[in-house]
């Protein structure tokens, strides 16, 4: 089937104005009180939708597995977020924004819908400001600005290296509020594990209460999905233990699409994996590229050298070489990829082989000890905790892990999916980053969204819909609750051998190896063999002791594994099928001779979204074609 | 030690199968650990461990495992967080520790923060802090640009001092009278420095120093046990602004009887 983002046409200037007075009805003050909306995810994008959905006078019930909304992962964000506001004067511009996204996103994403998050980043400051975040400013009190990769302006606003913390507290400070006032209600320590459908529309949510292990059904007249990213199906990621595919993946297999699941990221600046016992990598933010030199050892026999001991000519700063006009701040997939190409030749450092230098001695040279100090000190703090190495006197070691999911449930303008009734906001859709996200855009993305995109665009759903259609003892909702039971009936049931985290770290080893950095034929054949046969051991050789009714948290986690063991195998099927490679997903068939990715917009200048057809059954591939009419096609060169 | 050798260890951990049960410390031992091993990675290898052995594993919190969601939550040795300055549990490595060693685990213990399982406990006490007052009251929308109101660069790092707070309890798990002064004298200490939140600031102090005795949070008699406990390095200098923006407040008449004789004993 092809399918139909219902993107506005016309000038792209004027899409998003014209759409919200043209296309989208409004819910009259009296009657939204009347309506139910229930947020899943309390994030970034989760947490400032239902503040903003709740300030207007919707009811709202509010959903996190975390014991606070303020844990969400979007709080491990470091580095910044976007935004248009050319306040340094360097040229910047919605336009560009717009430009830089569409062209670092590989030419895969909506053009519509990054031009509105292109147009509402300003606000997100403004707004962001209002709360009390607490910016860096200059000394003369102006916001301050920094770079991120994949552009060539300063429009990445901070506070510190903490800037996600600081919004999402922002956020939950709105969000606690309207808890404050009783216009929202939270349930943390909450896990959606089922959507409820009924008559073709998303009107509920089945949860299971992680206290008390109690499962119930919330009804509501719409439900909105910002339950985050699903790369910890790689084991390793720099997500945090409990991000997890669960929400998505239900939504998914009650009709809800999944769009180009393998676009995933790779990030740059990671601290290299330690050990076998290691749980999870922990990002260095892209923002130490402003001032950190990336490079290896020119020659094999020195990479057991101390780095200090290394002559300059002996060193290979191989991003500065081989992208000059980007250098060290090339974009993530490009240089993610370019790492792995120094290691694979040999010249790798640390354990293993498998890291690079990012280097700051030259800009301590330059700027002083202490400004570097005041950039990025907690996150030399943070690599001297782990590594016990002090970065001020040795290059950091860095290597690429899994970061970020740019596919996700498949939304249309109105960030609607294909479920009426169902919205997916933040990392969970897959609307704006096409095949890779620039840095600093996913805060932006899932503030946009929540901010100033589903008020909006959700008021056109419920003005169509009667309040409170669907009641909890809705025959849709029992059933849901006893498939929910009856799931984890047979988790507790099977009483195997093998671990929870055994069985989640072979299926991430696998998915690295062969769906990671570098797909080819075979290896993601390969991996489509492999799949099923865990998915069935899983089912007859998992152990999670203890019961349903109390807090367990081995429980939470076979339930989150066994739903990662199913996607990723839809995640390796779209990698099979792109025949192409584009942003963060490379096909080692198709690159140039010199080693950059090959796109081949003939055949794949589409979205692809998935219909589940039920486990171990082949899902059914559904074909969104990309226009772009503004920014044209054109090879993606950084060089 | 050198990266390579291995450690054994004794732990000594609260295990308490729900809340409002009864508790006991029951003995493990922790084998193979590296200098390397996070203190949770030594957790997950006693838990993976204890699986196998058909046992119920060690219930405690963590997420991000990286210092900043403020999640994980658990006294060592009598510390909460370990000890290590400004190191959350999770940022705690196990190269602090060495052979041999007995460590005791438990969980944060505070009139507020219920015991739910083991190492687990209830914290939305805080929430309830925040909820009350920890927030400027600006609805989404019709805000001006953020370069309309100036903030000094030296308010903006105050402002950011005290920001970076996690929430984690530690302050509250630390203090003899489980007081919430640090946690939340860092939130009253940021909105008051800034331009944005200053118009509400009587208001949120009073309503904020209310809410701590409404929810079960003791009084501060100056020990400073949270500033050494606090993971962020949050300095005990916000407790004294809240006062002081307290005492502001009380000159406004914002505040009710009650906290005046609350904030004068102190
Ligand atoms: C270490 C790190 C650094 C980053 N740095 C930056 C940066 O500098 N700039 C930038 O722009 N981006 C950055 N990112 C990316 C960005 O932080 C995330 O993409 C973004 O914050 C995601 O926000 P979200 O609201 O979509 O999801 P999240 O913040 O992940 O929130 C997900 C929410 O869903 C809830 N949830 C999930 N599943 C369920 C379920 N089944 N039931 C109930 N609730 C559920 C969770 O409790 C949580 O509340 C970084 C990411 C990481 C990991
Ligand atoms: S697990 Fe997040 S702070 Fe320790």
């Amino acid at each position: 089937m092809i399918l139909d983002g219902k993107a506005p046409t016309g000038r792209i200037q004027d899409t998003w104005d014209k759409h919200r007075f043209d296309s989208l009805k409004l819910v009259n003050p009296a009657n939204k009180r009347k309506y139910k909306i229930l947020v899943v995810g309390t994030g970034l994008a989760g947490g400032s939708a239902a503040a903003t959905l709740a300030e207007l006078g919707y009811q709202v019930e509010a959903f996190a597995y975390q014991d606070s909304p303020r844990r969400a992962h979007s709080i491990a964000a470091q580095g910044g977020i976007n935004a248009a506001k050319a306040y340094p004067n360097d040229g910047d511009s919605i336009y560009r924004l717009f430009y830089d996204t569409i062209k670092g996103g590989d030419f895969r994403a909506r053009e519509a819908d990054v031009w509105r998050l292109a147009q509402v980043s300003n606000n997100i400051i403004d707004q962001c400001v209002a709360q009390g975040v607490p910016f860096a400013r200059d000394y003369a009190g102006y916001l301050d600005n920094r770079s991120f990769g994949g552009a060539q302006v300063s429009r990445t606003f901070f506070a510190r290296g903490q800037t996600g913390q600081q919004l999402l507290l922002g956020a939950y400070s709105a969000l606690s509020r309207q808890i404050g006032l009783g216009a929202v209600k939270m349930f943390p320590r909450t896990e959606m594990l089922d959507l409820v459908v009924v008559d073709g529309e998303a009107k509920g949510i089945t949860v299971r209460d992680l206290v008390t292990g109690e499962l119930r059904t919330h009804v509501g007249d719409a439900v909105v999905l910002a339950t985050g990213g699903y790369v910890n199906v790689f084991y390793l990621s720099t997500n945090a233990m409990g991000c997890s595919v669960t929400a998505n993946w239900k939504a998914h297999k009650k009709g809800a699409y999944f769009a180009n699941p393998c676009y995933t990221q790779i990030h740059p600046t990671c601290i290299p994996q330690a050990g076998d016992y290691q749980s999870k990598l922990t990002l260095m933010s892209e923002s130490l590229r402003n001032d950190g030199r990336i490079w290896v050892p020119k020659k094999k026999e020195d990479c057991n050298k101390a780095p200090n001991d290394i002559p300059e000519e002996d060193r290979d700063y191989y991003l500065e070489r081989k992208y000059p006009s980007f250098g060290n701040l090339a974009p993530r997939d490009i240089a993610s990829r370019a790492a792995k190409e120094q290691c694979d030749e040999g010249r790798g450092v640390g354990p293993g082989g498998r890291g690079v230098y990012l280097d700051f001695s030259a800009s301590i040279k330059r700027l002083g000890e202490g400004t570097i100090r005041e950039r990025y000190g907690n996150l030399f703090e943070m690599y001297e905790r782990i590594t016990d190495e002090n970065a001020y006197q040795r290059p950091m070691r860095i290597y690429p892990a899994p970061h970020y999911s740019m596919g996700g449930l498949w939304v249309d303008y109105n960030l609607q999916s294909n479920v009426p009734g169902l919205f997916v906001l933040g990392e969970a859709n897959f609307s704006v980053h096409g095949a890779n996200r620039l840095g600093a855009s996913a805060l932006m993305q899932g503030l946009a969204d929540g901010y100033f995109v589903i008020p909006y665009t959700i008021a056109n759903y419920l003005a169509q819909t009667k309040p409170g259609k669907v009641k909890a003892d809705h025959p849709e909702c029992l059933k849901s609750v006893a498939d929910v039971k009856a799931t984890r009936d047979q988790l507790l049931a099977v009483n195997g051998k093998k671990t929870v985290t055994e069985f989640m770290r072979e299926v991430g080893t696998l998915m690295w190896n062969d769906v990671g950095m570098a797909r080819s034929e075979k290896s993601l054949t390969d991996a489509l063999q492999k799949l099923p046969a865990i998915r069935e051991e899983f089912w007859q050789n998992v152990k999670v002791s203890g019961s349903g009714e109390e807090l367990n948290q081995q429980l939470e986690n076979a339930g989150r594994t066994a739903d990662f063991i199913e996607f990723a195998e839809l995640l390796t099927r779209d990698a099979l099928h792109r025949k192409e490679s584009c942003g963060g997903h490379f096909r080692v068939e198709s690159q140039y001779p010199d080693g950059e990715a090959m796109r081949d917009d003939a055949n794949f200048a589409y979205s692809a979204a998935w219909e589940s057809k039920g486990v171990g059954k082949d899902p059914e591939l559904h074909k969104e074609p990309l226009k772009f009419e503004n920014v044209h096609l054109a090879v993606r060169s950084y060089k | 030690m050198s990266a390579h050798e291995t450690m054994n260890l004794k732990l000594i951990v609260w295990r308490q199968a729900g809340p409002n049960q009864p508790g006991r410390f029951e003995t493990y031992e922790a084998k193979n650990i590296t200098p390397h091993h996070s203190f949770l990675e030594m957790l997950d290898v006693v838990n993976e461990d204890l699986i196998k052995a058909g046992q119920e594993p060690i219930a405690f919190d963590h997420d991000c495992r990286e210092g900043i969601c403020g999640m994980c939550s658990a006294v060592v040795n009598g510390v909460p967080h370990g000890g290590q300055q400004r190191t959350t549990l999770c940022q705690l490595h196990m190269r602090k520790f060495k052979d041999g060693d007995a460590i005791y685990l438990e969980p944060w213990r505070a009139r507020a923060f219920p015991i739910l399982r083991d190492l687990v406990v209830d914290r939305s006490a805080l929430d309830k802090l925040i909820q009350t007052a920890g927030f400027v009251s600006c609805h989404t929308g019709g805000v001006p640009d953020g370069n309309a109101v100036l903030v000094g660069k030296p308010q903006a790092d105050y402002a950011m001092d005290a920001a970076e707070c996690i929430g984690c309890g530690a302050c509250v798990a630390a203090c003899p009278n489980s007081a919430a002064m640090l946690f939340a004298g860092a939130k009253v200490s940021q909105l008051a420095e800034l331009p944005q939140g200053q118009v509400e600031a009587p208001q949120r102090v009073a309503a904020m120093v209310q809410a701590m005795a409404d929810n079960g949070f003791g009084n501060c008699s100056n020990h400073y046990e949270c500033e050494a406990a606090c993971p962020k390095g949050i300095k005990v200098k916000f407790i004294a602004r809240m006062n002081r923006e307290f005492i502001k407040a009380l000159a406004l008449e914002k505040v009710g009887a009650v906290n005046t004789a609350r904030l004068k004993s102190e």
